[in-house]
């Protein structure tokens, strides 16, 4: 009686949840910008969960058992490559399971700082649309027969993308050629410089991690003062310490907050990439604005 | 040449001035209490309350968010509870003080780890709140100065008792009952000295500047008062050639500092006055003459 009653309650409980849920495929994003793009391609097929999520700093992250367990349970493990999330390959080895890694910058044609390549490449949202055509292939192999699905999802959202590309070149031309130069917390926003044509000088290095000397902070503030730049810019995960000093001393304004290398959460101002993109080109076009 | 070496950086950029200002009240206040936690043994307490302060950080965090001042505040209580703490079982039990301590700044570091990872965050939070020495605001300047003042007035207080429970706390517990408020004053310094060090300039240049020159103080003198000279003239050397070798060269200013510091240390191995490598090699020149 007992155990009619409980197959009874499964056989419920079972009818009660969408059969798509079962076979959702099961996608780990090492960041929350990463997890934002596998979402867009995904949509209701996949679940998606982040390791670093909003506000958090992917450069110095120490992963807890809680991250492997979801590395574990992965099919899919989306990581940015390019050196910047050293703790991961250690964390999807020991955490066994068999989540095939996906290297979203594949393609990218990386930045060369010293001899490590510079990881920030989604900075340029053309570099964004080789990320997102990576996880698309990635989704549709993991899971061909939603394989039309994918693709239809990814190419509004590869269209959305070249819209705001555009967006992003229309708002840099309005800024008079010789006030493209700002100053950030470090230096992530080298590719987003290369693609669109606005100087970043970054007290710290490509990590948040390394420190900066007297010598660089000397040399950031004669800079500004010889090349009269106007603005100097503060990220979400970083002491802002630093560039309020060199704002103080120089008389240059804090132009704002720039996203780096998170996106905010649900009720921030930038809780998806294109968000994101958006609010920073806002911000810096309100700063550099004469 | 030397002007422009030695004394431009500073005349040109404010920033590098306030860091002297703050290398300055630094040394004044510091080098004193390195000074007595070496020869109390604890030359390493430094570091274990950099790990210490963690939960009440946390706690901070977790109140108002990242805000340095609550981030502060919270680690001044967490440093407070585990030094008191550890200073009065070190008083009344057999176990010494840096094993004491050792055990409460790991309880206190589980404890904040764990707060950090139930609320989730993925902030490193200790990163945020170390500052940077070349990053002094107003605020920041006039805790240390507060902070470097009120230290030399208490020092001054309990100078005498301190001394004594430093070197033969036996003796003074047959004379005095000032040993346990001297102790646990002195224990109150440490912590806010260090907080306060972390909070402005990150923990190698708050905890070095505490420890190297005791070290260097020790081989050129041996009564207390010397020591303590000799380790506030080394920490304003240090601080000064360091900002300098920063700001010439590209080591960053906190490892530029301690280097400075230790190029001092080693020298003062070598030829110290007192038990110096070169001193014990030739001790028969004393006795000539």
């Amino acid at each position: 009686m007992r155990r009619l009653l409980l197959s009874l309650l499964g056989l419920m409980l079972a009818a009660a949840v969408p059969v798509r849920a079962q076979d959702r495929l099961n996608v780990v994003a090492s960041f929350s910008i990463l997890a934002d793009f596998v979402r867009n391609v995904g949509g209701d097929r996949v679940d998606v969960t982040t390791l670093v999520g909003p506000d958090g700093d992917v450069h110095v992250y120490t992963p807890a058992p809680a991250d492997a367990s979801k590395v574990a349970a992965a099919k899919l493990l989306v990581i940015n490559g390019l050196g910047l999330e050293g703790w991961l390959p250690r964390l999807a080895q020991s955490a066994g399971g068999q989540a095939t890694i996906v290297t979203a910058t594949r393609g990218v044609t990386p930045i060369i700082i010293g001899s490590a390549p510079d990881p920030h490449a989604w900075q340029s949202v053309l570099n964004a649309k080789i990320y997102v055509a990576n996880i698309r292939d990635a989704l549709v192999k993991a899971d061909p027969a939603a394989a039309a699905a994918f693709a239809a999802r990814a190419n509004a959202y590869l269209a959305r993308l070249a819209g705001l590309d555009l967006e992003v070149r229309a708002a840099v031309a309005q800024i008079a050629p010789s006030r493209r130069q700002v100053i950030s917390t470090h230096n992530a926003f080298g590719y987003f410089a290369k693609a669109y044509g606005i100087d970043f000088i970054a007290p710290s290095g490509v990590s948040t991690e390394s420190e900066a000397s007297a010598r660089d902070i000397a040399a950031i503030i004669s800079q500004i003062r010889r090349l009269r730049i106007p603005a100097v810019f503060l990220e979400n995960i970083s002491d802002p310490r630093l560039i309020e000093r060199i704002a103080a001393e120089t008389g240059v304004k804090v132009g704002g907050t720039l996203y780096s290398d998170s996106l905010t959460g649900e009720n921030g101002d930038s809780p998806t990439y294109i968000d994101m993109v958006r609010h920073n080109i806002r911000t810096l076009t309100s700063a550099l604005a004469e | 040449m030397f002007r422009e070496v030695l004394i431009a950086p500073f005349s040109e950029f404010e920033f590098m001035r306030r860091a002297l200002a703050a290398v300055i009240a630094l040394a004044l206040a510091g080098a004193p209490i390195g000074v007595f936690l070496m020869l109390r043994r604890m030359s390493l307490v430094g570091d274990a309350m950099a790990h210490a302060i963690l939960p009440g950080a946390a706690i901070g965090f977790l109140l108002c968010g990242l805000n340095l001042f609550a981030m502060t505040a919270g680690g001044l209580i967490a440093g407070f509870t585990v030094a008191i703490l550890a200073g009065v079982v070190a008083r009344s039990t057999e176990m010494k003080e840096d094993a004491s301590l050792a055990t409460f700044y790991l309880v206190s570091l589980a404890v904040g780890v764990s707060i950090v990872s139930v609320k989730g965050t993925n902030i490193d939070l200790l990163h945020v709140l170390f500052g940077n020495i070349l990053a002094m605001d107003d605020a920041t300047l006039l805790v240390i100065a507060a902070n470097a003042t009120i230290t030399l007035i208490v020092l001054a207080l309990i100078f005498r008792p301190l001394v004594i429970e430093s070197v033969d706390p036996l003796f003074l517990r047959t004379v005095s009952r000032a040993g346990a408020p001297a102790h646990l004053a002195f224990l109150a310094l440490v912590v806010i000295n260090l907080v306060n060090g972390f909070q402005a300039l990150g923990t190698l240049l708050a905890v070095g500047l505490m420890i190297l020159p005791a070290g260097i103080a020790r081989f050129w003198s041996r009564d207390i008062t010397g020591m303590i000279g000799i380790a506030v003239a080394s920490a304003l050397l240090s601080g000064y050639a360091g900002l300098v070798l920063s700001f010439q060269t590209r080591v960053p200013t906190g490892p530029a500092i301690i280097l400075v510091a230790a190029g001092l240390y080693v020298g003062s191995v070598l030829f110290g006055r007192v038990g110096g490598l070169v001193r014990q090699l030739f001790p028969g020149r004393h006795l000539e003459a």
